[in-house]
């Protein structure tokens, strides 16, 4: 095992999800501890010191935010848990809501009092079907005990607490986009400054944290946050939600401790790659982070500083494990066709790019590629660093760069003779009756 | 102004009790969730759903047609009794999502994105759904379908009436 744990602490049955298992467990013992004998700035201070950063992606530092909200300036704050969780290759956050759904709504409660919100949101992306039941679930039992809404457990602390549902929208999950889209409109990403700390949902300050950085707060607060910063490292202390797929043998999600050699989690807690094949390259933490190889994960440890000395990120968390013989070029297809799919359009580096991008790989997939295609795929990738108001533009461009910079021989080969260096393969184990496809799928 | 006529009007009570739950004077925020609900009971959204909607939460019919536009689960026209929806992102491809989707299209005589000329499916390919380790995915109606194989896919497919 990978370390200590902190969120997949208990088993997991048909019914430990539920309120009366919940409180068995010591749940809501904490919200009433807060409540009833701490100040709203103690908790924040609480949460500052733990040193905890955002489990979304970004590794933001989770207190540093909160502090930018304050108390006494007269307006309503707001807090959201982005629940979005689509960046491809994660899918942590849906072990939470499916699981341990409590964990989001006390800790929720928790930093609703420390940032005095009256009223907090979960978006939650549309297709979740079981993860929206259960979360709704513990919601619905949360009010029902009297630990959400007016005056919880009995203090003068009242907070509602909404279940947002998306409609199919990954630029969504982006802070911005998501609170626009909870304002009932097409999910734009906004322009920053102002920061949503200062200016947010409904024009008020708002903290939007990701669902396993919230569940972290109770967590926190009960442990303290001297002995939470035992865990991990001096600088990503605690525990990270790993969700692990592709061409591994065991997939699935594992919480792994901050400062893990990542070699012996692939290895011997996800048993390797699948079939005992060799490894080509892992996706770390979503799509959207650079490749890394197997030397460059052979000493490497999973944690935050570690992984960008490698050139990569934790980022999501979404890590995807490549196995030997898959072609790099149409999985950079896929990836090309994804981002693509779901430009907002609103700036024109992204909406072009990714345009130009998706039908320029397709073209080298089709075996009408040219020599010039590399690098045009690594300028336009580059053109978009930096010049759109959300990071999805940029995001597609690590991506493409990452992939090239690490397999370019193959995308060399592919354009030269019009044909995969690796059959076309992406299903290494695909049953040998099934032919691998070469052409495009538009 | 006249109150629009809609056949959804037994969903305002539900409406209503909805609203309660956000902070007063943000009825725009119930489109996404209204838009939903009207879909659900009625397989789409159609035309007097948005002119009632306009009217009950006070926002411009264009903000709605954006709504409806922006965001791939809505529908304006009706499709087959049973949507499947397979994802054919990066690790479900890893795992034969392109052998599922090919499978799929064989057997029900229709490329994603149509539906079958006696209503009764409606195939779309989609991008990550968050199944990825338990690739590859389909999604009939709201239901997840986890770990696909082709010879899932055929018993699924004969238990769809």
């Amino acid at each position: 095992m990978s370390g200590r744990k902190l969120l997949m602490t208990f088993p997991v049955t048909p019914t430990s999800h539920l309120l009366a298992e919940v409180r068995q467990r010591g749940g809501y013992e904490t919200l009433k501890r807060v409540l009833t004998s701490m100040t709203p700035e103690q908790v924040t201070k609480e949460v500052t010191a733990s040193g905890i950063l955002g489990h979304g992606g970004a590794a933001f530092p989770v207190g540093r935010k909160w502090s930018v909200i304050q108390l006494a300036d007269g307006q309503p704050h707001y807090l959201c848990a982005n629940a979005d969780e689509g960046e491809p290759g994660t899918f942590k956050d849906r072990w939470i809501l499916e699981n341990s759904p409590h964990q989001l709504v006390e800790s929720m409660a928790i930093a609703a009092y420390a940032l005095q919100v009256r009223n907090a949101f979960v978006y939650i992306r549309g297709e979740f079907d079981l993860p929206y039941h259960r979360l709704q679930g513990a919601v619905d039992e949360a009010y029902e005990a009297g630990l959400l809404g007016e005056r919880i457990l009995g203090t003068d602390f009242s907070c509602d607490l909404v279940v947002y549902r998306g409609a199919g929208s990954y630029v969504c999950g982006e802070a911005s986009a998501l609170i626009t889209s909870i304002e009932g409109k097409k999910g734009y990403p906004r322009n920053r400054p102002p920061r949503l700390t200062v200016r947010g949902l409904y024009q008020r300050p708002t903290v939007i944290n990701n669902v396993e950085s919230l569940s972290n707060i109770e967590i926190i607060v009960r442990m303290g946050a001297q002995e939470f910063r035992k865990l991990g490292t001096a600088k990503s202390p605690g525990t990270q939600l790993v969700s692990i797929s592709g061409h591994v043998a065991k997939p699935g999600v594992y919480e792994v401790e901050y400062g893990t050699p990542l070699a012996k989690f692939i290895y011997e807690d996800c048993g390797g790659v699948l079939g005992g094949r060799k490894l080509k390259c892992i996706i770390p933490g979503g799509i959207s982070t650079k490749v890394l190889t197997d030397a460059d994960i052979a000493t490497v440890t999973y944690d935050h500083k570690a992984m960008e000395a490698v050139g990569s990120q934790v980022g999501s968390g979404g890590m995807v494990v490549i196995a030997e013989g898959t072609c790099m070029v149409r999985l950079l297809q896929v990836m090309l066709r994804f981002y693509h799919h779901e430009s907002c359009g609103q700036c024109t580096p992204c909406r072009e790019g990714m345009g130009w991008l998706h039908r320029i790989i397709d073209r080298i997939v089709d075996g009408k590629g040219r020599p010039e295609d590399i690098d045009a795929l690594v300028r336009i990738s580059k053109a978009n660093d930096g010049t759109t108001i959300c990071g999805m533009g940029d995001a597609a461009g690590f991506a493409t760069v990452g992939i090239i910079a690490k397999f370019r021989d193959e995308f060399e080969y592919y354009i030269a003779n019009g044909r995969s260096k690796c059959g076309g393969v992406l299903e290494v184990d695909a049953p040998a009756a099934s032919a691998p496809r070469e052409t495009a799928h538009a | 102004m006249s109150t629009p006529v809609t056949s959804m009007r037994h969903l305002l009570p539900e409406f209503e009790k909805l609203k309660k739950r956000y902070p007063a004077g943000f009825e725009s925020s119930l489109t996404l969730p209204c838009l939903r609900r009207i879909q659900k009971e009625r397989g789409y959204v159609a035309d007097e759903d948005i002119d009632w909607l306009t009217e009950y939460l006070s926002v411009p019919r264009i903000q709605i047609e954006e709504v409806l536009t922006f965001y791939t689960q809505y529908r304006r026209g009706p499709i087959g009794r049973w949507h499947l929806q397979a994802c054919r992102n990066v690790s479900c491809s890893m795992r034969g999502a392109e052998r599922m989707i090919d499978h799929l299209a064989r057997r029900l005589g229709i490329q994603p994105g149509e539906t079958t000329a006696d209503g009764r499916f409606t195939l779309d390919h989609v991008e990550c759904l968050g199944s990825c380790g338990t690739a590859p995915v389909v999604i009939v109606n709201e239901t997840y379908h986890e770990n696909m194989t082709v010879e899932k896919l055929d018993k699924l497919l004969g238990e769809l009436k």
